[in-house]
């Protein structure tokens, strides 16, 4: 079988064997799997206005999978998309509640300003991977507790008198489209999938087009041939870790322009970061991979809130076979031995 | 406020909260040590903190006042079980292990989330009646001075970990076991041809790490939280990590390391009643850690380096 064909089926079984064992709990603890799943469908599908949320919750899905996708291309694990995420949406609500703009300029800019904080924020890993070779993961998770308190100090003591949430950003800098919404029965779809879906272009512009994205590809292979061959290294790892950040900056814009139009303050992450990690994993780390993942787990978060009303499921059973899947493509060593063995016996 | 009252509010309270640091962190102590990386303590905690609880509310009319050292067990035998999981994967499979840890993390939150709404039919649980209490230790909090300071109004569990540290520490450098478990960690390869055996090793390390992070996370949630909920662990366990690194993969540095972000964590709650820290803003003392932990892998403050086959799956016959 063709490594091409192996890089499909992996995720395909992995989902497959999350959902098997998601069915098998729901069976064990006694609750109703097959209602469960309608109600799943129901809650993601079923209705205009569920489907709007659906494609509103993707939004930042596919921004966190491209931040997490675009950093392994490089070799880089940025488990920091959380705190990129959360500074990103802070950048983006200041430049919303700051000052009042022609929207052609205003909107631009607080996307950008959201993609420079992540980008800023990735950048110290990204420096201290490249300067003192300190490995990214332990500093992207001590980044994103700092991002955590750091975010919630600004928000109590900068843009508000010690209340717990941002004032709500001026229309201008809005990514709230009444079109949308009306086409979604209220739904809080906005542009923010746009966005987005530019985005993935822009990834696989970089990666495929331009000998900077060869590059980044080719330290993520094998640094010590690409050092060889003339590459900078350093450089590479730097700016790989910066254009991810900017994606997972925007994730958060996404968030702040887009679905809430404020700030507040958190006790914990939105788990949108984390999310990214899987849907970076599942969709193989390739722009039209993450896209396919992202409506997967998209639709999987936002029908599994209908589970409880229709089917009396926890909507929790949804994070265990986002965990599971997550787990089997880890693990897919096992699953691509089953599936040689498999192919040898079909040959014969 | 005299000195002496600031240190006996100080000191108790950093304890408090530096006991589930110090367990979890030796738990990532063992693991890193012997070459597996697990960033999952945070998911360990998670389910120790959900098994005590959960353990604690069924049968504290059972166990009465033993209840929370029994649901202590409970969380470590649990803790210890899900930590298989993450072996398997990373072991066997050759997952990689970062990526396992994430699952971990992931699992465990959704898990014990929907157990508790299975179990008791809403988003947590009830208030333990029987939690950890604050005592005044027999004997010891009657020396003057320091009983006051160290031995009154704290919890045994504190001083549990401290010894736990130091038995850790003896275990690692000055067993066998402890000579095996670093050089599988340092090289596995070389390890393997002395005849040790690498796979069993290894996840005897992991299962380790996922009993003492079980402990961390029970005795946060019934001497802290008191029930548990989505928001019961939130950081505590990669705070752990954080420690282990700061203490240099050392046990007992780990342990120093988690006093002191229990320091910086308990001043940040109630610094606002001390006198010299009122006015500073809890966001430097509650980012701390993690900054301080940052400038320690970074050489600033002596270098920290990991075991050097950590994060590696190791495949026998490959060079």
């Amino acid at each position: 079988m063709s490594s091409r064909m192996k890089n499909i089926i992996v995720p395909v079984l992995a989902v497959l064997l999350g959902i098997i064992v998601g069915t098998i709990i729901m069976l064990v603890t006694g609750y109703d799997a097959g209602a469960a799943f309608i109600a799943l469908w129901d809650g993601a599908f079923g209705d205009i206005y569920y489907t709007g949320e659906t494609i509103r919750q993707i939004t930042p899905y596919i921004l966190a999978g491209l931040a997490v996708g675009f950093a392994f291309k490089t070799g880089l694990f940025n488990i920091g998309v959380e705190g990129q995420l959360l500074v990103g949406w802070l950048a983006a609500v200041w430049v919303g509640v700051a000052f009042e703009l022609p929207k052609v300029i205003h909107l631009p800019l607080a996307v950008l300003a959201a993609a420079v904080a992540g980008a800023l924020w990735a950048f110290i890993p990204g420096l201290l991977k490249a300067k003192f070779r300190v490995h990214e993961v332990i500093v992207t998770i001590m980044m994103n507790y700092v991002a955590l308190h750091v975010v919630n100090h600004v928000i109590r003591t900068v843009l508000s008198n010690k209340s717990d949430r941002t004032a709500d950003i001026y229309a201008s800098a809005s990514l709230r489209s009444p079109f949308l919404e009306g086409l979604t029965d209220y739904s809080r779809l906005h542009w923010g999938i746009i966005v987005a879906l530019i985005c993935v272009i822009i990834m696989w512009f970089i990666l495929e087009k331009t000998s900077r994205g060869y590059e980044l590809k080719a330290v993520g292979f094998n640094q010590h041939a690409s050092e060889y061959a003339g590459m900078n290294v350093k450089s590479n790892i730097i700016l790989s870790m910066v254009i991810s950040g900017a994606f997972a900056g925007l994730a958060g814009a996404m968030e702040g322009l887009g679905t809430f139009g404020y700030q507040s303050i958190s006790g914990g992450f939105t788990g949108v970061g984390f999310d990214g990690i899987a849907v970076a994993l599942l969709g193989g780390n390739t722009p039209i991979g993450i896209v396919l993942a992202a409506i997967l787990f998209g639709s999987l978060k936002v029908g599994a809130l209908n589970m409880p009303l229709e089917a009396g499921v926890p909507n929790e059973l949804v994070d265990i076979i986002i965990a599971l899947i997550v787990f089997f493509v880890a693990a897919s060593y096992m699953i691509r031995i089953f599936i040689d063995r498999i192919g040898k016996k079909g040959a014969k | 406020m005299s000195l002496m009252d600031i240190l006996s509010i100080v000191i108790p309270s950093t304890m408090l909260w530096a006991a589930p640091l110090i367990f979890t962190a030796l738990g990532g102590t063992f693991s890193e040590r012997s070459g597996v990386v697990n960033i999952g303590l945070e998911g360990l905690m998670v389910i120790g903190a959900f098994t005590a609880i959960v353990f604690n509310l069924t049968f504290a009319h059972v166990f009465g006042e033993m209840t929370p050292w029994v649901s202590l067990l409970a969380a470590m035998v649990i803790g210890g079980l899900f930590s298989v999981i993450h072996a398997v994967a990373s072991i066997t499979f050759r997952a990689d292990q970062t990526v396992s840890g994430v699952a971990i993390n992931l699992l465990a939150v959704g898990v014990s989330l929907f157990l508790v709404k299975f179990i008791y039919d809403k988003g947590q649980t009830d208030i333990i009646q029987k939690g950890f209490s604050k005592v005044d230790i027999p004997l010891l909090s009657d020396i003057p001075i320091i009983g006051k300071i160290f031995f009154s109004n704290t919890y045994y569990t504190s001083y549990v970990a401290i010894i736990v540290a130091i038995i850790a520490w003896y275990v690692i450098f000055k067993t066998p076991f402890g000579l095996r478990l670093r050089s599988v960690g340092e090289h596995p390869m070389a390890a393997d041809t002395m005849g040790i055996n690498v796979t069993r090793i290894r996840y005897i390390a992991v299962i380790l790490s996922g009993a003492l992070g079980g402990i961390g996370g029970g005795i946060y949630a019934q001497s802290i939280t008191s029930d548990f909920s989505h928001s019961t662990i939130s950081g505590q366990g990669f705070m752990a990590l954080a420690a282990m690194i700061f203490g240099k993969w050392h046990p007992l540095g780990a342990m120093g390391a988690a006093l002191f972000f229990g320091f910086a964590q308990s001043l940040s709650i109630i610094g606002s009643s001390l006198p010299f820290l009122e006015n500073i803003p809890n966001v430097y003392l509650l980012a701390a850690p993690y900054v301080l932990t940052i400038l320690a892998l970074t050489g600033f403050i002596g270098r920290a380096d990991a075991p050097k086959a950590s994060g590696v799956p190791y495949i026998k016959g490959s060079r």
